[in-house]
């Protein structure tokens, strides 16, 4: 059965199986990889999409239920918090093996689009769920001060 | 008298994968890369062709630079760090600059450290590269200056470089490396060149940017995960629940109607639903039913293991170390000390769940895969697929994190997708074998699990007379393709950063008595030191305590004879404040330090314990001496990722078995390091002109002492069990 939606700023409709993580029809259906499998119980964020503008696990949620909605990806990221996070991102090296940094980029993005002078505090309880194993924690929250630095300038 | 010789002269993990390389006949072709050049100037160059002086680099007439990197690139930084060697010799610009992955081919592209075998591990990147990149980038440079020589009819003498452009000041001539490629593909390849004095460096020691950031910012780095072949289908594999079960029958029907599923097949792993997306195969998966043979499995629980693992360290065991007598010393000190600490097993459990996509057909297999060991895995893939190893082709793609799970010699997850691709037809459909978190925490190939016994005899001075280090647990080599490397009943593996402490203690013992358990094992990031420096740098610090000296004072002393150790020693204690006063209470500060594949490192931690026992580390402060820093943030980075990565690990992380099931499936109940528990990390890079060492690894060591030892300044109680115990514990 169809679900149409909006994706990236523009309609979409997949035909799939309504129950299927919107992470894997996002993935293998729409053919968008920069959302990437991490655990598959929303414990660990590599999956997060902007749903409605607030960051979600994708692995977890049945693509029916984002029908009429609007999911954002890491490929349909523009706004000038997102691209801040980015810049700053680059500029401070923060990825290494960067298998989670799509996720990372968009709970720091959801972040910054509602808070634009996050505090330490605010920071962990935003990125608290999104997990690094390579532990680029602290590069992670310096870019989050830089982009919000950036942002305000 | 104590000095350097005195050290254990016990191989290291280096020497063994190279002992191991010459001992794999299959893999053991002469090494030739410093002739491929000559060999190129033979060939006929196609028009347009780039300029390929050699096997690790290609220079394009649009002037790109194309380095060809031998070397997985698993977060670690290793392609802009080769990239950064071959540039800097070669001249080039670096926005130019971009990085291929090499075949897997051992005659070209073995890692020097290991001999005949392609692969990366044992932080050796750097160190392999070095002298082989260097040259490699500056015998291209050298001919490039040729060619505008030849152009330009003047001295090469007379000609400079920079940036990618061959300048001729005296003729105000000036040429972009592009444009010499025409006339290069023609010239000789130099047998010698002389490399660039240390003191001209523009990138070493730099800060060139990651070749990969910008990619693994906006989602387009590709990894095996994102890898799609048309026609491709998704494979998952359906393990036994018990180490060393087998398939006794299984019931396809139910798996095979989920729309979607193509084919169940059982492969020697298990049992595999082949469909046509990952959701297909999860839920084929899901529905298949399967009866497994248990006689042979292993059953046991990780409790009781440790329990008879404590008894054994009772027991005589294999000698690592044996200097003076350390028995004795003990026997007579005027004060003693004893200490046991426990390791669990641990997963690796990195970001991107193994997987690998095979093609396979009667004739050929290609692999893509974030593939460590390629060289190893090409012959396992050759023997699994009954082809011949050069029927096997690699394509190393991004790797999601490692940590040492992709380098294993029975290539497990490479095994099992070509033997699903056989089992499903060797037809040449394209199959993607994709592992779930849950296949990944159950997967096996563990850090073992271990426990150690010391006692240390003292002086009334607080001399150290005596050292006696007993480790039990699994052996990582035994009863893999390196089994032959256990020297007299040692796998250095187990005892490394126990039987070569740098210390000058007169006595010193370290016995090993090596286990054997259904569970499989594998090294994990710095390998042997993950455990043997918490137990060493733990009880060194009960040591000095007994002793009356601070934790940096009494270890300082005790390193006289190695001035690298003792150098990042003090760096850190310095940079830390070490002698600023006492902290305030529930506050402590403790200090750790290691060597670890060549490279050394000392950390100090801050800790906070709550009136709950909860344990907060604040900061770390880290010193490390890793040779030639060839990019200092980098360098940096690994540090930090270091000790966010040992962290978790000490304070959360362990794998259990009850009556042989592991008990933890995904990251709910096999705890990793979260943003709000990275402390504050600062890192200090020592100077040195020193041939570069590996920093993959190292950062890992001290980390979990330094935390230990940090919490019994501020509580005075120690740690003697991992991970370190919950909330009100301590």
């Amino acid at each position: 059965m169809p679900t149409t939606f909006v994706l990236n700023g523009q309609s979409a409709t997949l035909d799939a199986d309504p129950a299927m993580p919107l992470l894997w029809a996002l993935r293998e259906v729409a053919g968008l990889h920069g959302t990437k499998f991490g655990c598959g119980m929303a414990m660990c964020g590599a999956c997060t999409v902007h749903l409605d503008g607030q960051a979600v696990r994708s692995c977890v949620m049945p693509l029916s239920a984002v029908a009429g909605r609007e999911v954002t990806t890491i490929e349909g990221l523009k706004s000038k918090q997102a691209k801040a996070v980015q810049a700053a991102w680059v500029e401070l090296q923060v990825p290494q093996c960067g298998y989670c940094q799509s996720g990372q980029v968009m709970s720091a993005t959801a972040l910054l689009e509602k808070n634009n002078a996050p505090t330490d505090a605010d920071i962990d309880g935003a990125m608290s769920g999104n997990i690094c194993r390579c532990a680029t924690y602290q590069r992670i929250r310096a870019a989050i001060h830089s982009a919000a630095q950036s942002i305000k300038a | 008298m104590i000095n350097k010789t005195l050290r254990s002269p016990l191989p290291t993990r280096r020497d063994f994968l190279k002992t191991a390389g010459a001992a794999s006949m299959a893999l053991t072709i002469g090494f030739e890369w410093a002739a491929s050049g000559r060999r190129a100037v033979a060939a006929v160059a196609a028009p347009g062709a780039p300029f390929a002086p050699n096997a690790f680099l290609r220079i394009g007439s649009d002037n790109s630079v194309t380095v060809i990197a031998k070397h997985l690139e698993m977060g670690q930084g290793s392609y802009t760090g080769i990239a950064t060697i071959v540039a800097e010799e070669l001249d080039a610009d670096w926005s130019k600059v971009t990085v291929e992955s090499a075949p897997a081919d051992a005659k070209r592209y073995a890692n020097l450290v290991f001999g005949t075998i392609q692969g990366t591990g044992g932080s050796s990147a750097m160190a392999n590269s070095w002298a082989q990149l260097r040259d490699a980038g500056a015998k291209a440079r050298a001919v490039l200056l040729s060619a505008a020589a030849k152009d330009w009819h003047v001295p090469v003498a007379e000609l400079t470089t920079d940036k990618g452009v061959v300048y001729h000041a005296a003729g105000k001539r000036q040429a972009a490396y592009g444009s010499l490629v025409k006339t290069a593909v023609t010239l000789p390849v130099p047998d010698t060149v002389v490399l660039k004095d240390p003191k001209n460096f523009k990138l070493i020691g730099g800060r060139p940017p990651r070749v990969d950031a910008a990619a693994k910012t906006d989602g387009t780095a590709q990894f095996t995960l994102d890898f799609v072949l048309p026609g491709m289908l998704v494979a998952l594999l359906k393990r036994p629940p018990l180490f060393g079960a087998t398939v006794k029958s299984f019931d396809p029907s139910a798996a095979g109607a989920v729309p979607g599923v193509v084919k169940v097949v059982q492969v020697p792993g298990g049992v595999a639903v082949v469909a046509k997306s990952f959701w297909a195969a999860k839920q084929g998966r899901d529905a298949l039913k399967v009866e497994w043979d248990d006689s042979k499995a292993e059953k046991r629980s990780s409790a009781a293991l440790m329990d008879e693992y404590r008894r054994l360290a009772d027991q005589p065991a294999s000698s690592a170390r044996k200097q003076g007598d350390a028995k004795k010393a003990i026997g007579d000190a005027v004060r003693k000390v004893s200490a046991t600490y426990e390791f669990p097993y641990l997963a690796h459990a990195p970001m991107e769940p193994l997987d690998a996509v095979v093609k396979l057909d009667a004739n050929s297999c290609e692999i893509w895969a974030g593939d460590q060991f390629q060289t190893i895995d090409q012959l396992n893939a050759a023997h699994t697929a009954g082809l011949d190893p050069k029927q096997v082709s690699i394509h190393t793609l991004y790797a999601g994190g490692s940590f040492g799970r992709r380098a294993n010699t029975i290539s497990d997850y490479i095994v099992e997708a070509v033997s699903i691709a056989k089992a499903y037809g060797a037809d040449g459909t394209p199959i993607k074998l994709q592992w779930t978190r849950e296949d990944d925490i159950h997967g096996g190939l563990y850090r073992p699990m271990y426990f150690h016994k010391m006692e240390a005899g003292l002086t009334a001075q607080g001399e150290l007379t005596g050292w006696h280090h007993v480790i039990v647990g699994q052996s990582i080599v035994a009863g893999t393709a390196f089994a032959g490397l256990v020297k007299d009943g040692i796998d250095g593996t187990s005892v490394e950063g126990a039987a070569n402490i740098a210390y000058a203690i007169p006595n010193i013992a370290v016995d090993l008595s090596t286990t054997k358990t259904g569970v499989p094992v594998l090294w994990w990031r710095v390998v042997g030191s993950s455990h043997t420096t918490f137990a060493v740098e733990a009880f060194i610090d009960e040591a000095a305590h007994a002793a009356g000296v601070d934790g940096f004072t009494f270890r300082r002393k005790l390193l006289e004879h190695e001035p690298r150790m003792k150098a990042v020693l003090e760096l850190a204690a310095e940079k830390a404040g070490w002698n600023s006063g006492p902290m305030p209470a529930g506050r402590g500060r403790g200090i750790a330090v290691a060597e670890a594949f060549k490279t050394f490192v000392a950390q100090v931690a801050e800790v906070s314990v709550d009136k709950d026992g909860n344990i907060k580390v604040d900061r770390v402060v880290c010193a490390v001496d890793c040779g030639t820093p060839i990019n200092p943030d980098i360098i940096t980075a690994q540090m930090e990722g270091g000790i966010g990565f040992g962290l978790g690990a000490v304070l959360y992380s362990a794998i259990t078995l009850k009556d042989g099931r592991v008990e933890q499936g995904n990251f709910n109940n096999y705890r990793v390091l979260r943003m709000n528990e990275m402390p504050k990390v600062e890192v200090y890079i020592v100077p040195s002109t020193a041939p570069p060492t590996g920093v993959g690894e190292p950062g890992v060591a001290p980390i979990g002492p330094a935390v230990a030892n940090a919490v019994f300044a501020a509580t005075g109680k120690r740690i003697h069990m991992l991970p370190f115990p919950k909330t009100g514990a301590v």
